[in-house]
C-alpha cells in the first residue's frame, strides 16, 4: 500500500513538473485528486484495509495528497506569473506616440488680460460692474465736466445716435452711474466697450475696450492713488516694475496724471519696444473732480476719491507683443489659439 | 507746440541744463516734452574761414583751389562751388569734422557725414566749405543763403569763430504735448514761465515799451463790435511810413528754429508775437479799409468771401467777420481777405490783436473746412486780458526794427474783462488731499514761481487771468503737487471700511459660459458691435421683421458700420468665413456679443443691451453636438429642467429642417440650427455650419449656484428597455413626454439608445429604443410596480399611434 501511494505521489509530481500550462495541470488534478482520481480510488479501497491500519493509511493518503497539492499550487502560481509576464510583455506600448488630446478652446487675448487685471483688483476689494455702451450724452460728457461745445465732443471723435444719445467714448460714465446709486465706500472697476470715430488700421479701431476704476471714501488721497496703481503695475507686469506719474489733464479729475511703467521688455534700459525711452504709457488717472462728485450727489467736502482708465487692447498688444490691432477682431483661429 | 531753447532762455537767462534734463524735468512738472531736435547734431569742427586766394585746379575745369584762413592757420580746400570769391567768409568743416547732410538737401543720414582730408584730382584738400543744406537746414529758413552754393557770412563775421554758433544753430527745439486746459502754454512765454518754475530760476518778462509818434490813432480810426458775444476784445494800432524788408537775423533765426519761414519784417513780427505771446495778429493795408473804420459783426447767410489764399468761401450767420465801412475784409480769427492783403508798396498798416470766442472759431473753421495757425490758437480760448500786451509788443518790435513809425495810442474795444480769481488756500487740506506733508512756505514758493499770489492773511490764492484753468482748491492742489513732484508723493493704500471684491452675478454667468464653451473646444472671438443693414438681407430676414429696427449712428464710418447690431450673427459668420477662407479646418468660435434693441425707432431712449452667447462652428460636429454644449451650459448655470426645442420657429437663416427655438420653462432662451445653405454661400462658408445663440439675460435671471444634496440612492434600480415604431414625424420629445408622464415619481432616468430608419421597417417610419430606469427612495421596487407603469406607458404610446416592437 505504502509503495503504491509513493508511486502515485511520485508519478503525479513528475507529471506536474512536466506539465506545460494550466490546462495540463487541471488534467493532472482530475487524474489524481478528482472523484475518480487515483488517490481517491485508494481512499475508496480503505474498506479492505484492516481497521487498525486505517488511520495510518489515511494519514499516508493525506500526506500524498498534500504533497501533490502543494506541488500543484506552486506550479499554478508559476504558470500564472508567466502568463501575466507574457501578457504584459505583449501589451508594451510606444509611450512616445502622440497624445490623444481633448482640445480646449482658448480665451480672447483681451479676456486673458482682463481676467488678470480683474483678479488683481478683486483681490483689493473692488467689485466688477458695467454700464451701457449706448449712453446718454449727459453721462458721457456733461456729468464728467465736459460741457457742451467742448472739443472732446467733436463729431470727429464721437459717434452720435442723436443729440442726447452717443456711443460712449470712454468707460468713465460708469463712474457717475455708480456714484448716483451707491453710497461710499465705493471700490469698483468697470470694463467695457467704448467707441471712437477712428478708421480701422494697425493701431486704431472704432470699437475697443477700457477698464474704469473708481474709489470713493472719506480721506482718500493722491498717495492712495499712487500706491494702488503701483501695486497693480507690479502684479500685472512683474515685481520689478517701476511706475512714473506725469501731470496730465482730464476734465473729470484734478489733479490728473498719466502713469508710465518701466518697459517690460528691457526693464527700463531703453529698447526698440519702448522706442528707447525705457518707459511705456499705460493709463490715465487722477483725483475725482469735485464738480463730478457734486453732480453725482456726493459731497466733496466729506468724500474724496480717485479714478483711472486703462485701455485693454493697449495692455494686450503690449503684453503679448501683438503688432496689429486688426488681429484682435478678425478671429483667425491660428491667432486665437495662441492665448 | 514747440519752442527753441534759446527763446526760452530769453526769459529764463539762468536756465542751465542739457536737452535731456530739460525734457525729463519739464515732463514731470506737467509740460510733456515729446522729443527734441538739436540743430547742431552731427556738426563738428566747423569754423568761419576767409578765402584768401582762389586758383584754378590744374587738372579739372570745374574745380578751384582755395587758400582759406580758418583762424589759427591757413588751409587748402578744393571745391566745385562757383559762388565764392576771394575775401568771402564761409563755413569750413575741418579735417576730421562732420556735417549733417549732402549739398542736395536730401534726407539727413543718422550719423551725418564725416569729412577727411584727401586729394581731389591730385590736389590735396584739408576740409570742405559748406552749403546751408550740408548744415542740415534749407534756404527757406536762411533766405540769405545762395540758391546753389556755399553759404557766405556777412563781412563782420569773426574768422576762426564757431560757424554753427554764428548761424544760431547751437540750439535745441523741443516738441510738447500741451493739454487743452493750458491755453497759456501755447506760447513761448507760457512755457518759459513753467521752465523757470521747474528749474527754480527767475522768470524775466519786460512790459513792452512803445514810444509812438505823439499822434493818437483815435483821431484817425475807430472800431465797433456789433457781436460782443463772439468778440470779447478788439485792439488796433497803426504804423505809418512802413518800410518792408527782411527782418534781422536774430528774428529770422528764432522763427526758423520754430519751423516758421522768415518772409519780411512785418509778417515776421506778427508771427513772432503769435509765437511769443500766443496771440494771433493780423495786419491790414490801410488803403484797403474803407471809411477808416472796422466793424466786427456776423456774416450774412449765403455771403461769399475770397480769403487771402484766393479761395471763395461760403459764409453763414454764425461766422464772425471783420468789416470796414463798406465790405467784409476778414473772417475773424481764421483768415484775412484777399481784398485787404498787404502788398510791397504799403505805406500805412493797421495791426489787429483780438480775442474771439474759441468755440465759435472752432465751429466756423470746421464748417469752412479751413484750420489755420490763427484759428487753432483761438479755438483753445485765449485770455482777453493779454491782448493789448501782445499788440504793444508788436509795435515795440516795429520801432526796434525800424520798419515804420508807430502812431500813438491804441484802440481797445472790449466788454467786461476777466479779473484775477481768488481761490481759498488751505495748506492742511491740500496735504490731506494729496497725502503729503508739505510746509506752507514750500507751497507758497511753488505757487509764486508761476505768478500765483498767495494772501496768507486771507488764506487765498490770487490767480492771474491767463490761468483760466484754475478754478478751485483741487486745481491749486495740482499746482502744488506738480512742483513738489508727483514722484515725491508717498505711495499708500486706501484704508477705511473693507469692501467685498467680486464679479457681478451677470459676469459670473458670462464667465461660466466662457468656461463651458472653451471646454467644448470653442475659441473666443470678438467682433464689432456695428453692423450693416445689408446683413438682414444676407440672413434672409423678412422686410417687415421687427429685428430690422436698429439703433442708427448719425455719423457712421460707412454703411458697414452704420447700425448697432440687433442680431449677433454677422460678426461670427464673417469670422467663420475668414477662417474658412484661410483654410483652417474644424473651426469653433464663440462670442459674448452685445445686441442693442431699441424700444422704437428713431431712438428716443437707451436701447436694451443684451449679451448673447453665440456658438458657431463648421467641420467636426453636428446639430446634436452643439445642443450638448448648450445643455451643458444650462446645467452648469443651475438650469436643471429639460429645455424644449421648437422646430417650427421662423429663423429664416437656418436650414428649414434643422433649426429650433429653445425654450426653458416656457420662456424663450435662445435658438440654434444649421446655417441655411444660401446664407452660408453668401458668407462664402463652403461647409455645413452650425450656430447657437443663447439670450444671456434670461439665463442670468434663472441661474442659480445654490446646491442641495439629495442623498445617494439606497435601494436598487430596475431598468426596462422598450423599442417602439412610429411615423417619422413623431418626435423624441413626444415619446419622452409620455415616459415622463407615466413614469411618475418612480422614474429615475431614461436614455435613447437606438434610432433606426431604413429597409428593416416600414417606409415613412422609424424605430426608437429607450432604456428606462426606475427607483424608489424608500424600498426595493417590485416587478409588479414597474409592470404597472410600463403597461400604462404602452397604452399611452399606442394611443399616440406608436407601436411597441418588443
Amino acid at each position: 500500500m505504502k509503495e503504491k501511494l509513493e508511486k502515485i505521489r511520485q508519478e503525479a509530481i513528475k507529471r506536474i513538473s512536466e506539465s506545460k500550462d494550466l490546462d495540463a495541470l487541471n488534467e493532472i488534478r482530475v487524474a489524481y485528486l478528482g472523484k475518480k482520481g487515483e488517490l481517491t480510488e485508494v481512499l475508496k479501497g480503505m474498506r479492505d484495509v484492516a481497521a487498525e491500519d486505517r488511520p495510518k493509511v489515511g494519514q499516508m493518503v493525506n500526506d500524498a495528497r498534500a504533497a501533490i497539492e502543494e506541488k500543484m499550487e506552486a506550479a499554478k502560481e508559476e504558470f500564472t506569473r508567466r502568463l501575466t509576464e507574457q501578457r504584459l510583455a505583449a501589451e508594451t506600448i510606444d509611450v512616445t506616440l502622440p497624445a490623444s488630446k481633448k482640445d480646449m478652446g482658448h480665451p480672447h487675448p483681451n479676456t486673458v488680460a482682463l481676467e488678470e487685471l480683474q483678479r488683481i483688483f478683486i483681490g483689493m476689494g473692488y467689485e466688477v460692474v458695467e454700464g451701457p455702451e449706448v449712453e446718454l450724452d449727459y453721462y458721457n460728457f456733461e456729468a464728467l465736466n465736459i460741457p457742451a461745445n467742448h472739443p472732446a465732443k467733436d463729431e470727429q471723435d464721437t459717434f452720435y445716435i442723436n443729440k442726447e444719445i452717443v456711443l460712449r467714448t470712454q468707460t468713465s460714465p460708469v463712474q457717475v452711474r455708480v456714484m448716483e446709486k451707491q453710497k461710499p465706500p465705493i471700490r469698483i472697476i468697470a470694463p467695457g466697450r467704448v467707441y471712437r470715430s477712428d478708421e480701422v488700421d494697425a493701431t486704431h479701431s472704432p470699437c475697443f475696450h477700457q477698464i474704469e476704476g473708481l474709489v470713493i471714501d472719506k480721506g482718500i488721497t493722491m498717495a492712495d492713488l499712487k500706491g494702488t496703481l503701483a501695486l497693480f503695475a507690479k502684479e500685472m507686469f512683474g515685481a520689478d516694475t517701476k511706475v512714473k506719474f506725469r501731470p496730465h489733464h482730464f476734465p473729470f479729475t484734478e489733479p490728473s496724471a498719466e502713469m508710465d511703467v518701466t518697459c517690460f521688455k528691457c526693464g527700463g534700459k531703453g529698447c526698440r519696444f519702448c522706442k528707447g525711452e525705457g518707459w511705456i504709457e499705460i493709463l490715465g488717472c487722477g483725483m475725482v473732480h469735485p464738480k463730478v462728485l457734486r453732480m453725482s450727489g456726493i459731497d466733496p467736502d466729506v468724500y474724496s476719491g480717485f479714478a483711472f482708465g486703462i485701455g485693454l487692447e493697449r495692455i494686450a498688444l503690449l503684453k503679448y507683443e501683438i503688432d496689429d490691432m486688426r488681429l484682435l477682431y478678425e478671429n483667425d483661429e491660428r491667432f486665437l489659439k495662441q492665448f | 507746440m514747440n519752442t527753441p531753447l534759446s527763446w526760452i532762455k530769453a526769459f529764463v537767462p539762468d536756465l542751465d541744463c542739457t536737452a535731456q534734463q530739460y525734457m525729463d524735468a519739464m515732463t514731470l512738472s506737467g509740460s510733456k516734452v515729446e522729443g527734441y531736435r538739436a540743430f547742431d547734431k552731427n556738426l563738428d569742427k566747423i569754423v568761419i574761414g576767409q578765402i584768401l586766394s582762389i586758383a584754378p585746379h590744374p587738372d579739372a575745369d570745374k574745380l578751384i583751389v582755395c587758400q582759406v584762413n580758418v583762424g589759427k592757420e591757413t588751409v587748402q580746400i578744393v571745391t566745385g562751388a562757383h559762388n565764392v570769391s576771394e575775401g568771402d567768409k564761409v563755413p569750413v568743416v575741418l579735417d576730421g569734422g562732420r556735417v549733417a547732410g549732402g549739398h542736395d538737401g536730401g534726407p539727413l543720414p543718422d550719423d551725418g557725414i564725416k569729412i577727411k582730408k584727401g586729394k581731389l584730382r591730385g590736389v590735396e584738400s584739408f576740409g570742405m566749405m559748406c552749403a546751408i543744406e550740408e548744415l542740415g537746414s534749407t534756404k527757406e529758413f536762411y533766405p540769405e543763403a545762395p540758391e546753389d552754393g556755399i553759404y557766405i557770412f556777412p563781412e563782420d563775421a569773426e574768422v576762426g569763430a564757431d560757424a554753427i554758433d554764428a548761424l544760431g544753430m547751437r540750439d535745441v527745439d523741443f516738441e510738447y504735448e500741451i493739454t487743452s486746459n493750458r491755453v497759456d502754454c501755447f506760447s513761448i512765454i507760457g512755457i518759459a514761465r513753467e521752465a523757470a518754475a521747474t528749474f527754480g530760476c527767475d522768470f524775466i518778462l519786460k512790459k513792452p515799451a512803445v514810444t509812438g509818434d505823439g499822434d493818437d490813432i483815435a483821431n484817425h480810426f475807430s472800431v465797433e463790435i456789433e457781436a460782443p458775444d463772439l468778440c470779447r476784445r478788439f485792439t488796433a494800432r497803426m504804423i505809418r511810413n512802413v518800410k518792408i524788408g527782411p527782418s534781422p537775423k536774430w528774428m529770422q533765426r528764432r522763427l526758423a528754429a520754430c519751423g516758421i519761414r522768415p518772409i519780411n519784417n512785418l509778417v515776421d513780427i506778427t508771427n513772432y508775437v503769435m509765437k511769443e505771446y500766443g496771440q494771433p495778429m493780423h495786419a491790414y493795408d490801410m488803403r484797403t479799409i474803407a471809411g477808416n473804420k472796422i466793424i466786427v459783426r456776423r456774416a450774412n447767410d449765403g455771403d461769399e468771401f475770397i480769403t487771402l489764399d484766393g479761395q471763395t468761401r461760403k459764409l453763414d450767420h454764425d461766422m464772425l467777420m471783420i468789416c470796414d465801412a463798406e465790405k467784409e475784409i476778414g473772417i475773424a480769427g481764421i483768415m484775412g481777405g484777399q481784398n485787404s492783403m498787404i502788398i510791397e508798396d504799403v505805406d500805412t498798416v493797421l495791426f489787429e490783436a483780438a480775442c474771439f470766442d474759441g468755440t465759435n472759431v472752432r465751429l466756423s473753421s470746421k464748417r469752412l473746412g479751413m484750420r489755420t495757425d490763427a484759428s487753432s490758437v483761438f479755438e483753445k480760448g485765449i485770455d482777453p486780458a493779454g491782448v493789448a500786451e501782445a499788440i504793444n509788443r508788436a509795435c515795440e518790435l516795429v520801432e526796434e526794427l525800424g520798419c515804420g513809425e508807430v502812431v500813438g495810442g491804441i484802440i481797445d474795444e472790449h466788454g467786461e474783462l476777466p479779473v484775477p480769481k481768488e481761490i481759498p488756500f488751505r495748506p492742511d487740506w491740500i496735504n490731506r488731499f494729496i497725502g503729503t506733508d508739505i510746509s506752507e512756505a514750500d507751497m507758497v514758493r511753488y505757487l509764486e514761481k508761476i505768478e500765483l499770489k498767495v494772501d496768507l492773511a486771507a488764506s487765498k490764492v490770487i490767480v492771474p487771468t491767463w490761468r483760466q484753468d484754475l478754478e478751485q482748491e483741487a486745481d491749486i492742489a495740482e499746482e502744488v503737487a506738480r512742483f513738489y513732484g508727483y514722484d515725491n508723493i508717498p505711495t499708500t493704500l486706501p484704508r477705511g471700511e473693507a469692501t467685498a471684491g467680486k464679479l457681478s452675478f451677470k459676469l459670473r454667468i458670462e464667465e461660466l459660459a466662457r468656461k463651458v464653451a472653451q471646454f467644448a473646444g470653442f475659441d473666443q472671438a470678438m467682433t464689432y458691435s456695428f453692423d450693416s443693414p445689408k446683413t438682414f438681407d444676407r440672413l434672409q430676414i423678412p422686410a417687415d421683421d421687427p429685428v430690422r429696427k436698429a439703433v442708427e449712428i448719425s455719423n457712421p464710418l460707412g454703411e458697414d458700420f452704420s447700425i448697432m447690431r440687433t442680431l449677433p450673427l454677422g460678426g461670427i459668420l464673417t469670422s467663420l468665413a475668414l477662417n474658412y477662407n484661410h483654410r483652417n479646418i474644424d473651426v469653433k468660435l464663440y462670442e459674448l456679443a452685445h445686441i442693442y434693441l431699441p424700444a422704437q425707432v428713431p431712438v428716443t431712449e437707451l436701447p436694451d443691451e443684451r449679451v448673447q452667447f453665440v456658438l458657431g462652428f463648421y467641420g467636426e460636429g453636428n446639430f446634436f453636438s452643439l445642443k450638448g454644449v448648450v445643455e451643458e451650459f444650462f446645467t452648469q448655470a443651475g438650469l436643471k429642467k429639460k429645455p424644449a426645442y421648437i422646430a417650427d420657429a421662423a429663423l429664416p437663416f437656418f436650414h428649414p429642417g434643422r433649426k429650433a427655438e429653445i425654450e426653458y420653462d416656457g420662456r424663450k432662451i435662445g435658438y440654434m440650427g444649421e446655417l441655411h445653405p444660401t446664407v452660408a454661400e453668401s458668407y462664402d462658408i463652403g461647409e455645413r455650419a452650425y450656430i447657437a445663440v443663447i439670450d444671456m439675460p434670461v439665463v442670468t435671471e434663472l441661474a442659480s449656484f445654490d446646491i442641495k444634496y439629495r442623498g445617494v440612492a439606497k435601494y436598487p434600480a430596475v431598468t426596462r428597455d422598450i423599442s417602439v415604431m412610429m411615423l417619422k414625424e413623431v418626435t423624441a420629445a413626444q415619446i419622452e413626454g409620455a415616459i415622463e408622464k407615466c413614469g411618475g415619481k418612480l422614474l429615475e432616468s431614461y436614455e435613447l439608445f437606438d434610432v433606426y430608419e431604413g429597409a428593416q421597417i416600414l417606409t415613412g417610419h422609424k424605430s426608437m429604443a429607450y432604456s428606462i430606469t426606475f427607483r424608489a427612495k424608500d424600498h426595493t421596487l417590485e416587478d409588479a410596480e414597474v409592470n404597472r407603469i410600463m403597461e400604462k406607458l404602452f397604452k399611452t404610446l399606442s394611443g399616440m399611434g406608436i407601436e411597441l416592437r418588443s
